[in-house]
């Protein structure tokens, strides 16, 4: 205790702080510094683990294109770059609200890091969700990893006529997704309330959060569906145009499956799918890892637990989701803009 | 501490608010400068601009949202030196892809299902149906339809 105070001396203005100083050091460092640069050193060592784990994919991917750069041009037409888009720039403000909450406890502002930590939840969920858009439209298309794909020129789902799908006109699939996200967000809403019941506040705050981490995946879906319904209206109008135009099937066909995919398509096309949903689905799971980390931060930062010399959960889990943010900046180019 | 930031936090770096919204926005202007370049006609120089794009932007997030700026040089060192493998890693690959098979050609007609001769056809006992002979590698191709191989060496 008392070596914590020699070293963070310069921060004894902060009477308002009301812990023990010392309270989070473990018996085995001499100083916060100490244990604040171990623990730097121990997730920059993780972060290296991650990026090798990552680097798989990736040299799949290169080998594949370099034997089959006709596949990647083609099948990359199906991937929405506007989707893509709109969860790049979300993963960047995400990033960005995460680099000022370490700001912010390393100021000592709970208050606010605890604010930013949770923009920063409702946006990895809005990412998941505008994914989820994405997922579902390609296996509503039947496009799918290689033992599946089955996708078929000009093919349109039957509109979903039963259930909620029916209800809702998306896809089934989007609804399936949805379940779980919806089990969730009804539980923490039941926590909350719960919690709220029995005067446990800071509990119930704890599970409002989460619920609203959890609306923001409805978020994002819904802004990704009502841009894909657009994008398909738009379609639908050319295809229209197109057939009265010129009167025969084809221009209907090629209006409906893009630019350049007259010609049949490489039969190998399938292996860029199975690709596509290892690399985004793996991006995907570190997502959701990331939101239960958050949270746990959200929580920490309820109860106050962070000040100019304990902020290292906020840094590590911080430097865990730049670079989540990181590896998307480099698969949105190299699967969604591929020409 | 010696950096040119606020005040003295003892080992804490606050980055000022200032800089973080500077490089969220040179984020944003590079992704849409990525998107809109992708549709222009560059020809095979387009992957090499994304991934300088991407790269520029990746080196923005570490810099400054990650704090290597101001990062102890051992930890950059650590951090920097997975590339380095990932580099190893792709180019040994890349440089044995010589002897890669392209066997994946032939996929397609391989994953159909093997004619199945009835179990029990009429007239045949079940010991006349010979089993498909195992799947070898040496062949190269199971499937009539394949292409014969020419990277396998007999």
């Amino acid at each position: 205790m008392s070596t914590v105070e020699t070293t963070a001396d310069s921060h004894d203005e902060h009477d308002d702080d009301h812990h023990d100083h010392g309270e989070f050091i473990a018996h085995h460092f001499d100083s916060a510094e100490q244990q604040f640069d171990s623990g730097k050193l121990g997730i920059w060592v993780f972060l290296v683990t991650e990026v090798l784990f990552f680097s798989g994919l990736f040299v799949a991917y290169t080998l594949y294109r370099y034997h089959h750069p006709e596949v990647f041009v083609d099948a990359s037409q199906f991937l929405d770059k506007v989707l893509g888009g709109i969860n790049t720039v979300v993963l960047l403000f995400s990033s960005l609200t995460m680099a000022w909450a370490v700001r912010a406890a390393q100021l000592g502002n709970n208050n606010f890091a605890g604010k930013l930590i949770l923009i920063t939840m409702v946006c990895a969920a809005a990412f998941l969700g505008i994914k989820a858009v994405e997922y579902s439209h390609k296996w509503d298309l039947y496009i799918l990893p290689v033992s599946y794909y089955n996708y078929m020129e000009g093919y349109h789902p039957e509109a979903e006529t039963g259930g909620i799908a029916g209800a809702l006109n998306i896809s089934k699939w989007l609804v399936t997704l949805s379940m779980l996200p919806l089990l969730c967000l009804a539980l923490f809403s039941a926590g909350a309330l719960f919690m709220a019941a029995t005067g446990k506040r800071l509990m119930a705050q704890f599970m409002l959060a989460l619920a609203i981490m959890m609306s923001g995946y409805f978020v994002g879906a819904f802004a990704g569906q009502t841009y894909q319904n657009w994008h398909e209206a738009n379609l639908a109008a050319e295809e229209h145009a197109g057939d009265h135009g010129h009167d025969d099937g084809h221009a209907a066909e090629s209006a409906t499956a893009g630019p350049d995919s007259t010609s049949e398509r490489p039969p190998q096309i399938g292996v860029f799918f199975s690709i596509y949903y290892c690399m985004t689905g793996l991006h995907a799971v570190h997502v959701i890892a990331g939101m239960a980390a958050l949270s746990w931060l959200y929580l920490r930062c309820l109860k106050a637990h962070f000040r100019p010399d304990y902020f290292g959960p906020v840094d590590y889990v911080g430097l865990y989701w730049h670079l989540v943010d990181l590896i998307w900046i480099y698969l949105f180019p190299l699967l969604y803009l591929i020409n | 501490m010696t950096d040119s930031h606020d005040h003295d936090h003892g080992f804490a770096h606050p980055v000022s608010v200032k800089l973080l919204l500077s490089v969220f926005f040179s984020l944003v202007f590079l992704t849409v400068l990525t998107i809109v370049l992708n549709d222009l006609p560059l020809g095979s120089a387009d992957i090499v601009i994304a991934m300088m794009i991407a790269t520029l932007k990746a080196s923005l997030v570490m810099l400054f949202f990650m704090h290597m700026f101001w990062e102890k040089g051992f930890n950059v060192v650590a951090f920097l030196s997975s590339l380095f493998f990932v580099s190893l890693f792709i180019g040994f690959t890349l440089m044995d892809t010589g002897s890669y098979r392209d066997d994946i050609d032939s996929f397609p007609e391989d994953k159909q299902p093997a004619p199945r001769v009835p179990r029990t056809a009429p007239g045949v006992s079940s010991n006349d149906v010979r089993p498909m002979p195992p799947a070898t590698l040496v062949e190269g191709s199971i499937s009539p339809l394949a292409k014969p191989n020419p990277h396998v060496r007999l």
